[in-house]
Order: structure tokens, then sequence, then C-alpha cells
């Protein structure tokens, strides 16, 4: 009897606290407060870790050695999601309202979860930004006014991968075969129309293998490959499932120079726990790795010898630059809405403006000590998503080398598609395309 | 000596058989229905709506589809997200290609195509049982996500395989809001909840119990095998499809076939195993459990962390909030293998004999 009372106790002052439940580290009035929906646990846990330090680090950065943007502090939260795109939606409505002015801007950081937060973005007002992933036709800000995949999305990456296969082959890929390895979720899925489109283009035979998440065993799927002996394997993986990948390849005896990985399947995480199976493989990029840029040195001279950054072993990885430069933008977005709305806090419909208004040229990136990180990015209403380059980097001698300059995949073929779909969608839903005023 | 029921009088065999024949109950339930209903709105934010509220009810009505099937009829499944993902998908489908469809049709039609598909994958049962029908409807897991994907059709040629749900309309009123669709999903899960409460006590009810505890005795006494567990299969499948359409129009908005998978299947079976098997109180006991334990746990070692200055990074507690749930799991389980339902029945029990036991 003594135990059920006990139990019955225990679960009542759980219940109790979270009936209390105030925002965690109460929000200082007159930051801006940044939402983010992190993941640092589960198969795709370390790569999330990387990037979403990263991202803090950055904004510990703007406090510690500007004091915030124009004087207004940074504050933020960051609730864990798993990649789960149900716990990703509880973390979403957690955090929208933590404070008036929302949570400026959402890095859902991943695919999933940004189709589950597309429909409730314009009822919010709270603006996606989805850097190097999404729904590639969110790029036609005239339907989707909330939806931001800035750099370059995946039919970027798609098509420029194809291009970079192009020429490696010389320029000729009729009778070639290629293989798409792709995890099998909304991610995963993304490329097949473009890829469907660049095959009949440039008459190259493409089958595509989906591996089930989160991809730790992928033994059936490379006999197949085997068996249909493919000229190249593009990687679509993410997480634990890349550096499987990379090392079945080994065991099954595909070289892995013949193996191209998209920009989520090219971090050091991936090559470094594929071991030697990693070397000579080939991944595009969206951001350049190492620590020699002055914002870096900047992050390590103001937060990592102040003792507040996140770890000293994640600095000027690819996955956390990027999250540096995600960071970067959204600070950006913030200060280019300043400049219209006053140096106050921005709200979510001030921040998107902030975004759409984006002007960010080599000049600005070098006075922010990005340097050539990041390609420059500039958007408007019709175009969201930015200069759609990629670069191209070869795993050799354990290190990241390029193998390519920025390039740009089939930019005509991806517009014309980009409309295609958006349209599609604007008239499931009964959306008028147009730009949005202020 | 709060919970007596001395002095109540049951004058016909109506009062005799009621689902709630206790005064007290009856009062607790229509004040918990009041609740519901009427305090939910008045106090509740869009945050405890969407994220925590919706689900749970959502998550209750899978969990009552499979405790219908296991519970009560005693066929393991393994495939409760598959027949969700029929219902989610089978709705979207009729909403999309049937013009003018009100959408509580669509959600019905899509309980039912669930069934349909349920009794298709219950055949097997009449020939193997236990763990191995648990395999066989592991074989409706794997299947059904996968013939959502690879026919693009069921999604509509959507590029990534992600269905979006339609706005839901009735008779002209929008649901648009979190609370307008919190009332929707309460009204449902609560009349599907007083249906299945009802019929595991009627005629088919009992035969379900019958299979489940003998079935060759079952069989004796003449009751239809085939026809008992094929019903059980459609019903169960009926309720996880509605579970499924609720999922996808009211919670989550959007859904890719991928989210129905395995682990779902299985956070649903620990539900029932949690709340109880064989419960219907169990199966909203043990969806509350699994559903809200994780966020409470989550904002609990978030505020620890605050309030002692602990100085934790968002990964460490993050672990930790894992390794906590599975440590309670573990002791519920131990303090009471029946599950939450049986707790609550032990303490009606306690409290009546208090504060004078024998």
């Amino acid at each position: 009897m003594k135990t059920w009372i006990k139990s019955l106790a225990a679960l009542a002052a759980l219940g109790g606290s979270l009936l209390a439940a105030h925002p965690a580290a109460a929000q200082q009035a007159g930051t801006q407060f940044m939402g983010i929906l992190g993941y640092r646990v589960g198969p795709y846990g370390a790569n999330g870790a990387a990037f979403f330090t990263g991202m803090i680090d950055y904004l510990n950065l703007v406090n510690e050695r500007d004091g915030g943007i124009n004087g207004v502090k940074l504050s933020w939260e960051e609730c864990e999601t798993e990649y789960n795109n149900a716990k990703g939606v509880e973390c979403y409505e957690r955090l929208k309202t933590r404070t008036a002015t929302g949570p400026t801007a959402i890095h859902p950081m991943s695919t999933g979860i940004t189709y589950g937060l597309i429909d409730k973005a314009p009822v919010d007002k709270v603006p996606l930004i989805t850097l190097g992933y999404g729904r590639t036709d969110a790029t036609d800000g005239r339907v989707f006014p909330w939806v931001f995949p800035i750099l370059s999305n995946y039919w970027d990456g798609a098509t420029g991968i194809v291009k970079f296969i192009d020429d490696r082959e010389q320029g000729s890929l009729k009778g070639k075969k290629i293989v798409l390895l792709y995890h099998d979720s909304a991610y995963g899925k993304e490329p097949h129309p473009v890829l469907e489109a660049e095959a009949a283009k440039h008459g190259f035979e493409l089958r595509m293998i989906p591996v089930p998440h989160p991809g730790n065993e992928q033994q059936s799927q490379w006999l197949q490959i085997r068996q249909y002996k493919p000229d190249w394997v593009i990687l679509w993986g993410w997480g634990v499932m890349s550096a499987t990948a990379l090392s079945t390849a080994q065991k099954v005896g595909y070289p892995r120079d013949r193996m191209v990985g998209i920009w989520w399947a090219g971090s050091e995480i991936d090559t470094e726990a594929a071991g030697p199976a990693a070397e000579g493989y080939y991944a595009a990029s969206l951001n350049l790795a190492g620590k020699d840029f002055p914002v870096v040195r900047d992050v390590e001279k103001f937060v990592y010898a102040r003792n507040k950054g996140g770890d000293p072993r994640l600095v000027g990885t690819v996955l956390w630059n990027r999250g540096l430069a995600a960071a970067m933008f959204t600070v950006e977005a913030v200060r280019t809405a300043q400049g219209k709305y006053g140096k106050k806090p921005m709200n979510g419909e001030q921040a998107r403006w902030g975004i759409e208004n984006l002007n960010i040229d080599q000049k600005r990136l070098d006075q922010l000590g990005f340097g050539s990180m990041v390609p420059p990015l500039k958007l408007s209403c019709a175009d969201h998503g930015g200069s759609g380059l990629v670069r191209f980097q070869k795993w050799e001698g354990g290190k990241w080398k390029a193998a390519s300059d920025w390039m740009s995949g089939d930019r005509a073929l991806i517009r014309k598609m980009v409309e295609e779909s958006a349209d599609k969608y604007a008239k499931e839903k009964n959306i008028t395309p147009g730009c949005m005023k202020g | 000596m709060f919970y007596r029921e001395a002095g109540q009088y049951k004058t016909s065999y109506g009062a005799d058989q009621a689902l709630l024949p206790i005064r007290q109950d009856r009062h607790g339930f229509a004040l918990l229905m009041a609740i519901a209903a009427l305090g939910v709105p008045l106090f509740a934010n869009d945050y405890w709506l969407t994220a925590i509220l919706i689900p749970f009810l959502v998550f209750s009505l899978a969990a009552l589809g499979l405790n219908i099937l296991t519970g009560y009829a005693g066929q393991l499944s393994l495939g409760t997200a598959a027949f969700m993902a029929v219902g989610a998908v089978a709705a979207y489908n009729f909403e999309l290609r049937v013009p003018g469809m009100p959408v509580l049709v669509s959600f019905l039609l899509g309980g039912l195509t669930a069934a349909a598909v349920g009794v298709i994958f219950g055949l097997p049962s009449l020939r193997i049982k236990g763990f191995y029908l648990a395999v066989a409807t592991l074989a409706a897991q794997f299947f059904i996500p996968w013939l959502i994907t690879k026919v693009g059709w069921f999604s509509n040629h959507s590029a990534s395989g992600v269905i979006t749900a339609q706005p839901i309309e009735i008779l002209g009123v929008a649901f648009n809001t979190p609370l307008r669709k919190y009332l929707l999903v309460l009204a449902i899960v609560a009349l599907l909840a007083l249906l299945a409460k009802n019929l595991v006590r009627s005629r088919i009810g009992r035969a379900w119990m019958a299979v489940r505890d003998m079935d060759v005795a079952a069989e004796v006494i003449g009751i239809r095998i085939l026809r008992t567990k094929l019903t059980a299969f459609a019903v169960s499948s009926f309720y996880c499809g509605m579970a499924g359409a609720l999922y996808a129009y009211a919670y989550l908005g959007s859904v890719e076939p991928d989210g129905f998978n395995l682990d779902l299947s299985f956070r649903i079976l620990f539900m029932i195993i949690v709340g109880g098997v064989g419960s219907i109180l169990g199966s909203f006991l043990g969806a509350a459990f699994i559903t809200l334990m994780p966020i409470l746990l989550e904002v609990a070692l978030t505020q620890a962390n605050a309030a002692f200055n602990l100085n934790l990074g968002p990964g460490v507690t993050s672990m930790a909030q894992l390794l906590v749930f599975g440590g309670l799991i573990i002791f519920f389980l131990i303090v009471e293998p029946h599950g939450l339902a049986r707790l609550w029945q032990i303490a009606k029990e306690k409290l009546r004999l208090w504060p004078f036991p024998h």
C-alpha cells in the first residue's frame, strides 16, 4: 500500500512542476529571443550537435563582442527534437510564444520538420530559414512568403552533382549508370524529380535505392549496387547512414572516388567515423571548413577564451562553420529589419521582411569576417533561395580538400520546375501568389 | 470513506448494468468531461492545446484501437502505425478526389478503409498465434508505408511523399484554431471511447475475451473464431485509422509515410502495456504517460538546470531525459505489472476502506 502512495505522490510532484512550467531561463525583456529546434541525441545527434554548437557560439559572439545587434542583446532557448517530426512540432509550439516577439526565425534543420511547419508558419507569423535543405519549391517566395531555403537547395545540389560527374566523364553521360542511394524520408526523396529530369536530359540510367532510417545496415543495398555496377553513386545520407555507406562500399569493393555525397553527407563526422574507407570520397559543400577565417578567430577570442563556448573540438568543422553561417544570416536579417523598423527586438513579421531583403555581398562578408566561407547572398520576393552555388571537396589524408571552384547546377531547369511545383501547391492550398508588403 | 456506495440501491436491471454504477464515479466522470470541454478552453494556451492535449487524445484513440485487438481479443499486433497511415492517407484522398466531401465523412471513410485493410492483414490470425502473429502484422507495418511511398497516386505525386492535410470545415465552421481542433478531437475521441466501452460489454466484446482466454473453449461453446477475430481486427483498425486521420488533420497538418514507422507502433504498444492491457481507461493513462512524461521531464530538467546552475549542456539534459524516462517505465512495471489502470483500481479500493481497513 505504501508503494503506490509513494508513486502517486512522485507523479503528483512531477505534475506540479509541469503545471508551474515557466520559461526555463527567464527571458529578459528587451532582448531578441531566438527559438532553436536542436538535436543532440539519436542517430543524427553528432551532426546536430556540431551545427547547433556553431549557431550558439555565433550568438554568444554577437553578445560578447558587439553587445548584441545595435545594442539589442540576444537570448535563446534550445529544445531537443531528436530529428523527430512530432517532437519538432511540440518544440515549435513551446518556443513560439516564449516572448512577445516570437522565436525570430526557426532553423528546423530537418526536411521532415520543415514540412510539418510550412503550414503553421504563415498562421503564427514565424519565418523558417532552411539553409541547404527543406522544401525546394519554397524558393518561390510568392507562394511561400514565410519559407527561405537560402544559399542552395537540394535541386541545386542534385544538378550540381550531375554537372560535377559530367565534368569527370568528359562531358558525356550518355549510357552511364548512376545510383542514388538515399535516406528514406522526405529529405532523401526531395531530389527525385530533378534527377529524373536530368536523366532524361543527359541520357543516363538512374536507379534510386532507399535506405531505411537510421541507415546503419546497408548490406542488401550495396549488394544491389555491386550487381548493377554503376559508374557513380550519389550518396544522399545523413547521420550514421553516411559513414555506414562508406564502410560498406569498401567492404563490397566499390571505389570511393566514384561516390559523390550531398553536403549533409560531407562532414568530418561522416568521414572520420568511416576511417580509411572514406579516402578519396567526394562531397558537395555549401561552405568551407577550417579555422582560417577572422570570424572563427573572434569566436575563439571572445567566446571560448571567456569560457562561454560549446565544444572546442567542433570549432572549424564543416557543420560547425555551417551553424555559424546560419546564425549569421539570422542576425543580419534582424539587423536589416532594424534599419527599417528601429533598434528594438524584431517580431516575426519584421524579421521576415529583414530576411527577404537580405543583401550580403562579398564586401559585407569580409567585414563580418566570413570571407570566402560562404558565397554572397541576395534575396528577393521572387527568389527566396540565393546563389545556388555549390563547391566540391575530396577527403584525402584526413582532410577535406577543394576539388572544384564554386559552381552552379542547371538553374534554368530548376527555376522552371520550382514554379510548376509551387503553382501546384498554390492551387491545392488556394493561395494567390504575390509579394507581401512591409 | 470518500468512495463508498453504501445506501445506493439499484432497483432496476438498467441501473445495475449502467456504465458507471456508482454515484461517485458518475459525478467524477461528469466533472472530468466538464473540465475537458469547458474548463480547458478557458485556461489552456495554444502550446497546451496543440503540443500536449491534441496528441494525447489522438494517441489515446490509437492505443484504444490496439487495446481492443491486443487487450480484449488477445491478438498481438505490431502494425498499429501502418493502420494509422492507411486512415490518414485514405482520408486525404477522399477529401482530395471527391468534390464537396464533408471532412467528417472523410475521416469515417478513412477509418473504414483502415478496417478493410486490417481485416486482410488479420486473416492469418486464424492460423498463427502469439508472437508469430506479431510477425505477420509486422508485414503490414513494412508493406503499407512502402506502398504509399511507392505509388505516387496516394500522396498526389508530392515530390517528397508528404501529404498535407486540407483545412477542416464542418457545416461552414472552419476548425482552424488550436481550440477548435481540440474540441473536435475531444468530441470524436469521447464518442468513440464510449462506443468502445459499450462494445466490450456486449456480446461481441465477450466473444473477444472468450477467444483471448481460451480459443478452443470459446469454439466449443459456439463462438465463431474467424468472425470474432476478424471483427476485432476490423474494429481495432477502424480506431487506428480514425486516430491516423486525426493525427494528420488535427495534430501535425502534414505527414510523411515514413513518420508511421515501427517506432510509432512500438510506442503505442508501450502505451497499452504501461497503461493496462485490456482496459479502456488504461489506454488513456498509458497515452498520457508516454506522451506527457518526456515533455514533463525535459521541462523539469531544464528548470533544475537553470535553478541550481548545474551548467549542463543541452545534450546532457536530452540524454538524462531518456535515461530517467526508461527508468520510470521499468519502475512502474515492477510496482504494478498490470499497468496504471490497475493502480487506479487499487487506489479506489483503498479509498473505499480508508480510514478503517480490516
